[in-house]
């Protein structure tokens, strides 16, 4: 199972007051999911931590110009445009060798240098008033677990979705747990999530930004285009999804 | 012995065998149609002359208010002074430039400057209205004034602002009294009205205005619009009027609020348009040419063009009035100045309304699309309560609308009506229900809320307080007749019936109401208030 869910550094309790709980009581169980590249953050978290673990965390200040870099290199370009889990694969090999505990360390530190000044003037607001309707909080990324939970921690996320690299001895090997999150799986891990949480998947949530993320938006009830890229606008427009401008 | 049509207002015209078609507004077009002998034609009245000098009209005014001293001896140094303006909601469509905004806001701030005030802020009181584009704001105070504010000084009310809002209390009936917290942090507060209709200002302007879907609970809701009167009519008996009156005397206690309140005439139409506000009767040859090349124009246009092109066209609206002061007495003599513009005398009610349906309301001022919520709220919330007395239809009559109720929406504007009308309506038409099991969802629904305070979107409350706004005419009428709906669905999802032609949905009417039924056509707009007898 890929989709892994409860992680005790990411659940965030919250206060509940008579309006949450209100809430709560009429509304059923359901859930906001929230791409994060795009979505949350004007950053790539995927080319922002690939780049930054196979420099080893050398260069904290190259770092800051990683999407752009990755995004040039013809082989993972070519990839990316075929598909997007090709494009992962491909990519978190360069984690190949790199212990746990330093990419932890390397994504507390990529999280404060490069992640935080990246995250949208709207974002926080829009999470927390989501958070206020009562509803469970869930970021679904195809980057790297470890390297997203202060993220989500910030944002007080009650689980994350994401990839889970393979590792030996603490070490990892460069795979990626499968299946892998990307494009369509995303959708089909968002249907798992409901089924496992007895969450109503009609009543839920989806915040993202690109027409990759189409089908996750497609599973949930409350599709909702957040910085969206030109063909999502226009697929939301057709749709009459809401279309929100972080930015 | 005096005939019943010999008491009527002049604007009051009996249909005979040799009067002329009459124009009927149809959204982006018009309709030609002959009515039945006997129906009534109530017109608006002429324009009252505007006055011949606005500023001075203005200036006057702030020097001499009702029930406080005059602007100037407020003022000192030091304090801190909120304006807030309406916003493009009125009036309709938008007036000429200068806009009245502009005219007052060049003098407030002149003013404010001369007693050393520096510390000024204009807000624009939009509630859970849509916010303006930078051009619209400009458009309204004028560039001047836009280059001197915005946005740091100029900006719009943030309903959903976390630290934006105070609470003041709670009236007596337990209403919140919540507003904008630089308002009321201020030392003034100057508030700028347009009094398009006698609905606008008085205590409605802070109560409403600067307030949130909280402060807005306590009157926008099923029942108080069912226990309301009519809405032009705020001394009569409304619910609606009577929570407005005890939040904004309230906020008064509290508050130091000078109020500006102002009239403008009715000249909607002027140029080649104004034959559209003569009687048809009295139409020249070259009236009857202007008005079949408008109607080749627009049948040779397609429908945004034509949407674009009415919106760009402005009234020439003029200030007949302009007060100063405390809230009530001011409101009082702007309410006789717009009864004075907007009332008709009329004998007795109709067992058949017909009311043409124009292409704009005040919650689609340069949309893409008047949508079918729209539609309904301009039919029976607006439409429907022009009148003081009793509503110019019987109890249980047809309301006859003419409208193509197109399903297009503005998903920029009215987002949450989309959802609203096919997921919500659909499901049930009961305003009760939809307060109690839809509305929070609604109202505190991120994405709607991300899009009103970060686009140009309506609240996502919003359309739930269109279908309210229409509940006192929904109870009132019998049936609602649409004539030229492009689509079935839309009238049914409303629960109004449909008809091609304005003849057959008369004949649908008369099948419920008698042969003899009475049948009034309203020729709007302009605005035309029916004071029935």
């Amino acid at each position: 199972m890929h989709a892994r869910i409860g992680h005790e550094a990411t659940v965030h309790h919250h206060s509940p007051d008579d309006r949450h709980e209100r809430a709560a009581r009429e509304r059923p169980a359901s859930a906001a999911f929230y791409d994060v590249d795009g979505t949350l953050v004007s950053t790539n978290v995927v080319h922002a931590f690939g780049y930054y673990a196979a420099n080893r965390g050398r260069l904290v200040e190259s770092a800051l110009r990683t999407a752009a870099v990755v995004a040039g290199i013809p082989a993972f370009w070519a990839a990316d445009q075929v598909s997007r889990a090709l494009f992962n694969e491909l990519f978190y090999k360069q984690y190949k060798g790199i212990s746990r505990d330093r990419l932890i360390a390397l994504s507390e530190e990529l999280f404060e240098k490069v992640l935080k000044p990246a995250i949208y003037p709207g974002a926080r607001d829009m999470v927390e008033r989501c958070r206020d309707t009562g509803v469970r909080q869930v970021i679904v990324t195809g980057a790297i677990d470890l390297t997203i939970m202060p993220l989500a921690r910030w944002f007080g996320m009650d689980d994350v979705i994401a990839n889970e690299l393979e590792f030996l001895d603490d070490v990892a090997t460069g795979r990626v747990i499968k299946p892998l999150i990307a494009g369509a799986t995303k959708a089909a891990a968002v249907r798992d999530y409901c089924a496992a949480q007895k969450l109503d998947l009609s009543a839920c949530w989806g915040f993202c930004d690109s027409y990759a993320d189409y089908s996750m938006l497609a599973v949930v009830g409350r599709p909702t285009a957040v910085n969206p890229d030109f063909r999502l606008r226009s697929l939301a427009r057709s749709h009459d999804w809401p279309v929100v401008d972080l930015r | 012995m005096r005939l019943a049509k010999e008491l009527e207002a002049p604007e009051v015209v009996t249909i005979d065998k040799g009067s002329a078609p009459r124009i009927l507004h149809y959204g982006e077009d018009f309709l030609l149609e002959d009515l039945p002998v006997g129906t009534r034609v109530i017109y608006p009245k002429q324009p009252i002359a505007g006055l011949p000098n606005p500023r001075a009209a203005i200036r006057w005014a702030l020097n001499h208010p009702l029930g406080c001293d005059p602007l100037p001896a407020q003022l000192k140094p030091g304090m801190k002074v909120t304006i807030a303006i309406d916003d493009i909601s009125l009036p309709l469509p938008q007036m000429q430039r200068p806009d009245l905004r502009q005219t007052m806001l060049e003098i407030l701030l002149e003013m404010l400057a001369d007693h050393g005030v520096e510390d000024v802020h204009i807000i624009i009181a939009i509630a859970l209205h849509r916010k303006m584009t930078a051009a619209e704001v400009e458009r309204a105070v004028g560039p001047k004034v836009f280059r001197a504010h915005w946005p740091e000084t100029l900006y719009h009310h943030d309903a959903e602002d976390p630290d934006g809002m105070v609470e003041l209390g709670k009236t007596r009936h337990g209403e919140p009294v919540r507003i904008n917290r630089r308002a009321a942090e201020s030392d003034l507060i100057i508030y700028a009205n347009i009094n398009f209709v006698p609905m606008n200002g008085g205590h409605k302007s802070v109560g409403v205005g600067l307030t949130d879907y909280k402060g807005l609970k306590a009157n926008h809701n099923p029942k108080a619009i069912r226990e309301s009167w009519s809405y032009m009519d705020p001394k009569g008996p409304s619910e609606l009027h009577r929570s407005f009156n005890r939040i904004g005397s309230f906020a008064e206690k509290h508050l130091n609020v000078f109020k500006i309140e102002t009239a403008v005439n009715n000249r909607m139409y002027q140029g080649p348009m104004e034959f559209l506000g003569k009687n048809e009767d009295d139409f020249t040859e070259s009236d009857r040419l202007k008005f079949q090349a408008l109607k080749w124009t627009l049948s040779k246009t397609p429908k945004a063009l034509r949407r674009e092109v009415f919106m760009r066209v402005p009234a020439g609206y003029e200030l007949i009035a302009v007060y100063a002061g405390k809230t009530e007495p001011v409101h009082d003599r702007i309410l006789e100045k717009s009864y004075d513009q907007y009332a008709v005398q009329v004998q007795g009610q109709a067992d058949i309304l017909i009311h043409g349906v124009p292409f704009i309301t005040p919650y689609n001022v340069n949309s893409t699309a008047m949508n079918p919520l729209l539609v309904q709220v301009m039919g029976l919330g607006y439409l429907f309560n022009l009148y003081r007395g009793r509503p110019l239809v019987k109890k249980g009559g047809v309301l006859i609308l003419t409208h193509p109720c197109t399903d297009a929406f503005d998903t920029n504007h009215h987002p949450s009506y989309v959802e609203f009308f096919h997921k919500v309506l659909a499901e049930t038409r009961d305003a009760t229900i939809h307060s109690e099991r839809y509305e929070e969802d609604f109202a505190t629904n991120p994405a709607y809320i991300e899009m009103y305070r970060r686009g140009n979107a309506f609240h996502g409350v919003h359309p739930l307080y269109m279908w309210y706004w229409g509940e006192n005419g929904r109870q009132h009428v019998g049936k609602v007749i649409v004539v030229g709906a492009d689509n079935a669905h839309v009238p049914r999802i409303m629960g109004w019936e449909r008809a091609s032609t304005l003849a057959e949905a008369i004949a649908m009417a008369r099948s419920e109401m008698g042969r003899s039924a009475q049948i009034t056509m309203v020729h709007n707009a302009p605005v035309v208030l029916a004071d029935v007898e």
